[in-house]
């Protein structure tokens, strides 16, 4: 016992005289990914293999990013935070949480992407586009009946009743995104009508925003309200997932990426934000399962993905539902009319 | 050994001579500080960097000097020289002022800067020599307390408390305290203290709409619900399996105790993943129910069902090794007393065995109650619309809204539950005596178990390892398969070669798997808690059951406390307290060595606290009375004797620092990631089959570890006879 002891005393005590060790040097790069792991371990070998700059990566839910990014203010441990929703990174935008950069990039990038930047002030940019949708399983409905769901407004058929799953959008952002798409589609009243007769057809709402359509996937449940791309993933994986864009029309997210302010190495993490905004770059979410659409005009798009130009988008406005305010309200309005009943 | 110590003594102790060192050569930093343009200092040592104009480490470095004249004057029991309980408050006082007033960028207050024109330039945190330091003071203060009687003047003792208590304070006490200040913040960050109350008696919380009718109740309510159900049955689960294990001839004891092994080492969310493939609505026992008895599908699973299902099946090895622990140290003798006075087995049960087992019960109770307010992972995945305070805790700090404040209202809710249902632990036990391993006479026969009970604990035991059995039959064919979740058994070893491949070539064994990093540092990180945590929980344990001090009361209080925050809380506290300096260690593995030791703890110690309640005090003072030091005493008396009690505790740390996983989230970093953050973020992302694959690997590691600390630890050997007495 005393001799585990004496050792474990020793452990401890080279641990905090090693804690030095733990910055990060020059020719790193503190990497937060909040993608999913295989493209967010793609993206950091090939950065790595290419420049030489040793990529420390960490993966984790959007939400988790900004958590910490909040939680590190003091002393900021991270360069680059890529991927998630938009919304995230525009309040740590507004918060003074990343930092302003114009890439020379921005000239070969789509129109969302470059809209996104904007509203930050070149605090953020987009990097990749994915619609919402949803995404139903084909063993449980037909496709090829009439009946098979094409439109939201297909989503209230009583048949399908505990059938759907849509995450909460007080902890997902796919959800919140879902939430702002239909009031900007049927306007406010319209839009909370609306998921308060979806209600009755929800099974459960779920913490994860990609949850429900797994569980489409595995049939325990037929729907699963989502983003399209993660609908695609599932198909690709082997699930008999139908993909499908709502026809009022849909919103979308832009996936975007920011420079963390006060980052220990402000230099590398400017280059990997070049790098990753280049065509070859963009080409590598395929590889990984990735469905999204690049924001690089220049980059091809996978066969797989939905093709943005066939589905039909509306103007979703960023800064409006991005900001603080209109979400806390917006969110407070679901809670006491859908989340309560 | 001794006469190292003694020489030590002679020098004036161990401390005085680390803290010099400290002062004189190590350096104070933990990064070369900013340059004053006053000279440079070539050591980096508090005393070279006063001549760099720091001139804010002047009282520890003349502290230190101090006790070393002292020592010189007053010789070898220099400590209890009335100065030097003064010298040392001041120089902590003025120390610990110097490192929270003057931050990485500057002082935090304008006077600061006025005194210590150097102080505008900012401070590192602390490096090795103002850790030592730290240490060292501490040390010093306790040996003059002892020297002034505290303790009744046992110094091992007086070092031990003090420590203790200055570890807790700081890993505990203060990055709660930094967190709890939020509660009363808005979400915008104004100070608005009404928020609080608002927060507080939120109608979500509260509501008792479920008790009479309507769809669901408040999330505090729920919570309550699942942790007491899930208690009682874990805890009445836990005890057949004990007195099966302890008190029959059961023949299969060893698979069983093998068996029972398994939940604990199974790491989250694997288990709510085989339940929804076993019995969700297209699982495979649903399918066969279907087929046999024309049941029709349903998600029955997910909600209130299935999350007890999970944690009891989680939890009941945790409440059996803590009842099988109580029911081997009960003294036959009492139990062969009944017998010979006449009575009959079910009445010595009832009178002899049931209220001795009593610590036990509401220890396993207790433990199991706790772990399931705690518990995140099966509510995540198996939750559908059951709202626990532990997923709305995460989910106020990761999800759509932002929103601390609200997170630390939560976690001082989920807080008080723990402390209550302590509390009452407390009462119910009450001032009764539990002794019954002592010095004298030990050699009866354990009674057997009465028949109905055997009945009884047949009856629960043998359902739970049929199920504990099909889940482990998924979690085993799961990594080795197509996809499990869609009952494709194509066998594959895709998922493992994913996670681990490696491969033997020119530059010899490279390992290129994804999960080998992850891997490496949870290994290393739980084989460095485990006995930490256990050494910290047990001592503590000894002091609060065997040494009398002032505030004994509030510092059980404490030790209590970070088991019972929230993982997610005490992650993000442990960031926004730990990533500046002073102690400025995120990103490193000291901070989660750190996190599992704290919030471990309470396991060895409340293990420890039922095995030592149980051991007469008499042997100890024989031992004392011979002339043995309480540090002698504690390592040849006790520690021998609560040998269950140590094993419970390593395996515990060492398992939960495995498994663990909202606390980490936030603590892992790109150089030491975890392995439950890996694992999380393949179930996020649906790649069931590789978590399952991962999981496996892990569960075999954990295996093998727990039968090397069983190996190092062993079995207290109370020279009993082992048969059990032969009914007539």
């Amino acid at each position: 016992m005393i001799r585990t002891l004496a050792i474990s005393g020793l452990a401890a005590a080279s641990l905090f005289g090693g804690a030095g060790a733990a910055n990060a040097q020059s020719g790193e790069l503190v990497f937060y990914c909040a993608a999913d792991e295989g493209i967010c371990r793609l993206l950091s070998e090939s950065f790595q293999r290419e420049t030489g700059i040793n990529v420390l990566m960490t993966r984790k839910s959007s939400g988790e990013t900004y958590a910490q990014l909040k939680a590190e203010e003091g002393q900021p441990r991270g360069d680059v935070w890529w991927g998630g929703t938009g919304d995230p990174h525009l309040q740590a935008a507004q918060e003074g949480l990343t930092s302003v950069y114009q890439s020379p990039m921005l000239e070969e990038l789509q129109d969302w992407a470059v809209r996104q930047a904007e509203t930050a002030d070149y605090r953020t940019v987009g990097v990749y586009a994915g619609a919402l949708g949803f995404g139903y399983n084909a063993d449980l409905i037909d496709p090829a009946s009439p009946d098979a769901p094409k439109c939201w407004a297909d989503l209230l058929n009583e048949a399908y009743r505990d059938e759907i799953q849509v995450a909460n959008p007080n902890s997902s952002g796919t959800a919140y995104t879902l939430l702002a798409t239909l009031v900007q589609i049927m306007g406010e009243d319209e839009a909370f009508e609306y998921l308060a007769a979806l209600d009755d057809n929800i099974s459960q709402y779920t913490s994860s925003g990609s949850a429900p359509i797994r569980a489409a996937g595995t049939g325990e449940s037929s729907i699963g309200i989502v983003f399209m791309h993660d609908a695609v993933a599932q198909a690709v994986q082997g699930s008999p997932i139908q993909t499908v864009a709502p026809c009022e029309g849909t919103g979308y997210e832009v996936g975007s990426m920011s420079l963390i302010e006060g980052g220990p190495n402000p230099e590398n993490a400017r280059i990997f934000y070049d790098w990753v905004l280049t065509p070859e770059a963009q080409e590598l979410g395929a590889q990984a399962n990735s469905f999204q659409v690049p924001s690089n005009v220049n980059a091809q798009t996978p066969p797989e993905s939905p093709n943005l130009d066939e589905i039909e988008l509306i103007d979703y406005d960023f800064a409006l539902y991005g900001s603080s305010d209109e979400r806390a309200r917006l969110l407070a309005r679901w809670d006491s009319e859908i989340g309560a009943r | 050994m001794s006469r190292i110590i003694a020489g030590l003594n002679r020098l004036g102790g161990l401390w005085l001579l680390l803290g010099l060192a400290a002062v004189l050569i190590a350096p104070w930093y933990k990064l070369t500080p900013p340059d004053t343009g006053a000279g440079s200092s070539i050591l980096g040592s508090a005393l070279t960097e006063i001549s760099a104009q720091r001139y804010w480490l002047l009282p520890p470095v003349l502290a230190m000097l101090a006790f070393a004249g002292l020592r010189v004057k007053s010789g070898q029991r220099w400590q209890a020289h009335v100065a030097v309980p003064w010298i040392a408050g001041a120089a902590a006082l003025l120390f610990l002022m110097q490192a929270f007033g003057i931050g990485l960028n500057g002082p935090i207050l304008g006077a600061i800067g006025q005194a210590f024109p150097a102080a505008a330039l900012g401070q590192p945190g602390l490096g090795p020599g103002g850790f030592v330091f730290a240490v060292a003071i501490t040390g010093i203060l306790a040996d003059a307390l002892a020297a002034r009687g505290f303790c009744r003047g046992e110094r091992f003792a007086a070092n031990a408390v003090v420590f203790v208590v200055a570890l807790l304070t700081l890993f505990v006490l203060f990055p709660i305290l930094r967190l709890g200040s939020t509660a009363l913040f808005t979400p915008e960050g104004v100070f608005q203290p009404g928020v609080f109350i608002t927060r507080l008696i939120a109608p979500d919380l509260w509501g008792l709409g479920c008790l009479y009718g309507q769809p669901r109740c408040g999330v505090v309510i729920n919570t309550l619900i699942l942790g007491i159900l899930s208690g009682v049955l874990s805890t009445l689960l836990g005890l057949a399996l004990a007195l099966l294990v302890a008190r029959t001839n059961f023949r299969f004891k060893g698979a069983l105790r093998a068996i029972s092994i398994l939940p604990i080492i199974t790491p989250p969310f694997v288990v709510g993943v085989a339940i929804i493939v076993l019995f969700g609505r297209t699982g495979v026992v649903t399918g066969w129910l279907e087929f046999l008895f024309d049941m029709p599908r349903t998600r029955w699973v997910y909600g209130l069902p299935g999350i007890l299902l999970a944690q009891v099946l989680a939890f009941a090895p945790i409440t059996f090794l803590v009842l099988l622990g109580t029911i081997e140290a009960i003294n036959p003798t009492l139990e062969e007393a009944s017998k010979t006075l006449g009575a009959k087995p079910l009445d010595t049960f009832r009178t002899v065995t049931w209220p001795l087992l009593r610590p036990g019960i509401a220890a396993a109770f207790l433990l199991a109650f706790i772990e399931s307010l705690a518990d995140f992972g099966n509510p995540i995945v198996l939750g559908g619309g059951y709202d626990v305070l532990s997923i709305r805790i995460f989910f106020a700090v990761v999800g759509a809204r932002y929103d601390l404040g609200n997170a630390a209202v939560l976690s001082i809710i989920l807080l008080s539950l723990t402390l209550g249902a302590f509390w009452l632990q407390t009462r119910w036990l009450g001032r009764k005596s539990y002794v019954t391993i002592t010095g004298k006479s030990d050699a009866g026969l354990s009674a057997p178990l009465p028949g109905p009970l055997k009945a009884a604990a047949y009856a629960a035991v043998m359902p739970w390892v049929i199920f504990t059995l099909g889940v482990y039959a998924i979690v085993l064919i799961g990594g080795i398969v197509n996809d499990v979740g869609r009952w494709d058994l194509t066998p594959t070893l895709r998922h493992l070669a994913t996670a681990f491949s490696f491969e033997i070539g020119e530059n010899g064994l490279q390992f290129y798997g994804s999960a080998w990093d992850s891997l490496q540092t949870t290994l290393l990180v739980s084989a460095i808690a485990a006995p930490l945590t256990t050494a910290i929980g047990i001592l503590t344990a000894w002091l609060i059951s065997r040494q009398d001090f002032a505030g004994k009361g509030s510092f059980e209080f404490g030790t209590m406390l970070s088991f019972a925050i929230p993982g997610t809380v005490v992650g993000v506290a442990y960031v926004a307290a730990f990533n500046v300096p002073p102690v400025d260690i995120t990103g490193t593995m000291t901070i989660l060595v750190i996190c599992f030791m704290f919030r471990n703890m309470p396991v060895g110690m409340r293990a420890g606290l039922a095995a030592l309640s149980q051991i007469d005090r008499s042997m100890e003072e024989a031992s004392q009375t011979m002339g043995a030091n309480g540090f002698l005493t504690l390592r040849t008396v006790v520690l021998p004797l609560i040998r269950p009690a140590i094993f419970t505790s390593m395996v515990y740390a060492f398992v939960t620092a495995m498994t663990a996983v909202s606390a980490v989230i936030f603590l892992v970093s790109a150089r030491h990631n975890m392995a439950t953050a890996y694992i999380m973020g393949r179930v996020e992302n649906g790649e069931y089959a590789l978590a399952i694959a991962y999981s496996a690997v892990l569960m075999v590691i954990m295996i093998a570890c727990i039968a090397l600390i069983q190996l190092f630890i062993g079995k207290r050997q109370l020279g009993r006879r082992t048969d059990l007495q032969t009914l007539r």
